[in-house]
């Protein structure tokens, strides 16, 4: 096992199963991933059968995490809504990883004046509050789960932009790009063969802290009425029935909130050791 | 060190003018243009009005030539009238709005800065120890608790359970009643949940950030030196590392000025304050254009303030910035 790549691998799979943090992070992943994939045959209703006989009941063996202001099943919601999360986190980072990635590799291979006018438009990006940005976005288009994914996507680019550049400003000097260059490749080869795949480890942290922030803001969207409509079930739609009812149903305040801590709290962990796990140094 | 403000300065206008392009394309790119709204409003409107509404707006103009009619409005910041019945000007409602938001966000900077500065300096004065743990899996959980939640939740506790708290507005009903002593403690007591609330997010980040930056600098050489001649802990930490520490918070602080802004539209929808947000909030959800323009060119030139007042103070505590 004399490959220098190999080495690197199991060095950081040893670092990262070190990191107890990391490896719960990762635990939690892992089993929202199966809750979402299985909420389906284990929820124990239906998530939009409305039940006029028992709204808002408190939490029960029938319903555990109680009924809301429909009679539905609270649980069943709650599961459900992790799908739609993972959905929105998911498809949010990939559109937010691809704008940065282009935007990137094009300013910190081009460089000159084709840099200086991205990078003018990421500060400027990153000046106008983003919140903002995607409330207007949202309410001049209809509110709808894409439109969510692709407004949080393409307001939260920017990091990957500027740590793509900075990878691509300190990798463009090095040799094997010149040894490509010389064996005749073009620039699109060389950036997307040759660089990229070797800046591409930093974003896997963003991308994952990222999934984390995606799921909050989708979740705050919902919680304000501009995010996943109902009847479908999401996190923050199900605490506006508890910001509805917050003086008689603390259990619909309560689970989807705890939910959403959860889940993002996975993701920065595991987001965090990856990070530590790549780069120790940076501990 | 003027000369260096003027660099500063003149580095805003291509970001100001940047500002004003994209929130302009983003009304433009939407379906429906403003005077269509206006008009679908009122269908008794005679072809002759819309022609001259559209006229109004500059509507049957290029685009480029709307924006150029746009800038040299909105440069003396005359952001036209708002779409609400009231019909005021743009920059009228916004600015009375203003200081609300502002008062909010210094008090919970300052709030976050009374907590995470010595959370942080004593984490890292005693890394690894219980006390550091303890700040580490507080930080995790701030960064992940949803602040509306939290916001639900102190609600609950204190608004509703206990009953100590008001849960919504910025003042009683019978505040005008009150004495001067008794307005301020009105005013106070309305504002300690949400000042709490939008201080709890930033405050892991900025523990976290006091604590790594301190970390850093405590392995410098000139720490070493302190220690050789033989200086005694506390000012080695609070006279040579602490301010070197601090030197990039305030860069952090500059940056999370937008954060703050946007942030603001959550805490001040769901605890009814009337501040910049709330503005926000109704002026997207009515598609009044002329307000959400004149929000987002505003909204993004207070981050931009913010950036520079960090900039400058950065200038102003370190000499070598300014030299360079």
């Amino acid at each position: 096992m004399s490959d220098p790549l190999y080495a690197q691998q199991s060095d950081f799979w040893y670092r990262f199963a070190q990191d107890k943090l990391a490896v719960s992070g990762g635990l939690i992943v892992i089993s929202l991933f199966m809750l979402s994939f299985l909420a389906p045959y284990i929820s124990p209703c239906d998530p939009t059968a409305i039940d006029a006989r028992h709204v808002l009941t408190a939490p029960s063996t029938k319903h555990l995490f109680g009924t809301d202001d429909l009679g539905r099943d609270v649980l069943s919601r709650v599961l459900m809504g992790a799908g739609i999360s993972l959905k929105v986190g998911f498809f949010a980072v990939g559109i937010s990883v691809l704008i940065g990635v282009l935007l990137g590799s094009i300013a910190g291979y081009y460089g000159k004046f084709i840099d200086m006018v991205i990078m003018r438009f990421v500060d400027t990006m990153l000046c106008i509050p983003s919140f903002f940005l995607i409330i207007t976005l949202i309410a001049l288009f209809e509110p709808s789960i894409w439109i969510i994914m692709i407004v949080i996507g393409a307001t939260s680019w920017m990091g990957v932009a500027r740590l793509i550049r900075a990878e691509f400003l300190s990798l463009k000097q090095r040799e094997f790009v010149l040894a490509a260059r010389a064996a005749g490749a073009g620039d699109l080869r060389i950036i997307f063969m040759h660089i990229l795949p070797n800046a591409l480890a930093p974003v896997l942290v963003y991308a994952t802290l990222g999934i984390a922030s995606a799921i909050l803001i989708e979740s705050a969207l919902s919680f304000l009425g501009i995010g996943v409509q109902p009847p479908t079930p999401s996190w923050g739609n199900i605490l506006t029935a508890g910001k509805d009812n917050i003086e008689i149903a603390w259990w619909l305040s309560l689970f989807p909130g705890l939910a959403i801590l959860i889940t993002v709290l996975g993701y920065n962990l595991l987001g965090e050791g990856i990070r530590d796990s790549l780069d120790p140094r940076l501990r | 060190m003027l000369h260096y403000l003027f660099k500063r300065i003149m580095a805003m206008i291509p970001m100001l003018i940047g500002i004003t392009m994209i929130s302009f394309a983003i009304i433009h790119i939407a379906p429906g243009s403003p005077a269509d709204l206006l008009i679908q409003m009122n269908p008794k409107a005679s072809p002759d009005a819309k022609a001259r509404l559209r006229a109004y707006y500059g509507l049957d103009k290029p685009l480029p030539v709307q924006y150029y009619y746009w800038l040299k409005r909105i440069a003396v910041l005359d952001f036209g009238f708002s779409f609400s019945p009231d019909g005021r000007k743009v920059a009228d409602k916004i600015f009375e709005r203003m200081p609300v938001t502002v008062t909010l966000n210094v008090l919970s900077l300052l709030l976050i800065m009374a907590v995470a500065l010595p959370l942080g300096i004593l984490s890292s004065m005693y890394q690894h120890s219980f006390l550091d743990k303890c700040s580490t899996v507080f930080v995790f959980l701030g960064f992940a608790w949803p602040s509306f939640w939290l916001a639900l939740l102190l609600m609950m506790l204190f608004g509703v359970k206990l009953g100590w708290l008001p849960i919504s507005g910025l003042t009683s009903l019978n505040h005008d009643t009150l004495s001067l002593l008794g307005m301020a403690a009105d005013y106070a007591r309305h504002l300690l949940l949400p000042v709490l609330v939008s201080a709890f997010g930033g405050l892991a980040g900025m523990s976290r950030y006091v604590r790594s930056s301190m970390l850093e600098v405590i392995r410098q050489d000139y720490i070493i030196t302190a220690r050789a001649k033989g200086l005694e802990e506390r000012s080695i930490i609070y006279r040579h590392a602490l301010r070197n520490a601090l030197l990039p918070i305030i860069t952090l602080l500059g940056l999370s000025v937008p954060g703050l802004i946007g942030g603001s539209v959550i805490f001040e929808t769901i605890f009814s304050i009337p501040g910049m947000g709330q503005l926000f909030w109704a002026s997207a959800m009515s598609r009044d254009y002329p307000l959400i323009m004149g929000m987002l060119v505003i909204g993004s030139g207070l981050t931009l303030m913010g950036n520079l007042i960090a900039d400058l103070s950065y200038a102003l505590a370190d000499p070598r910035i300014r030299v360079k």
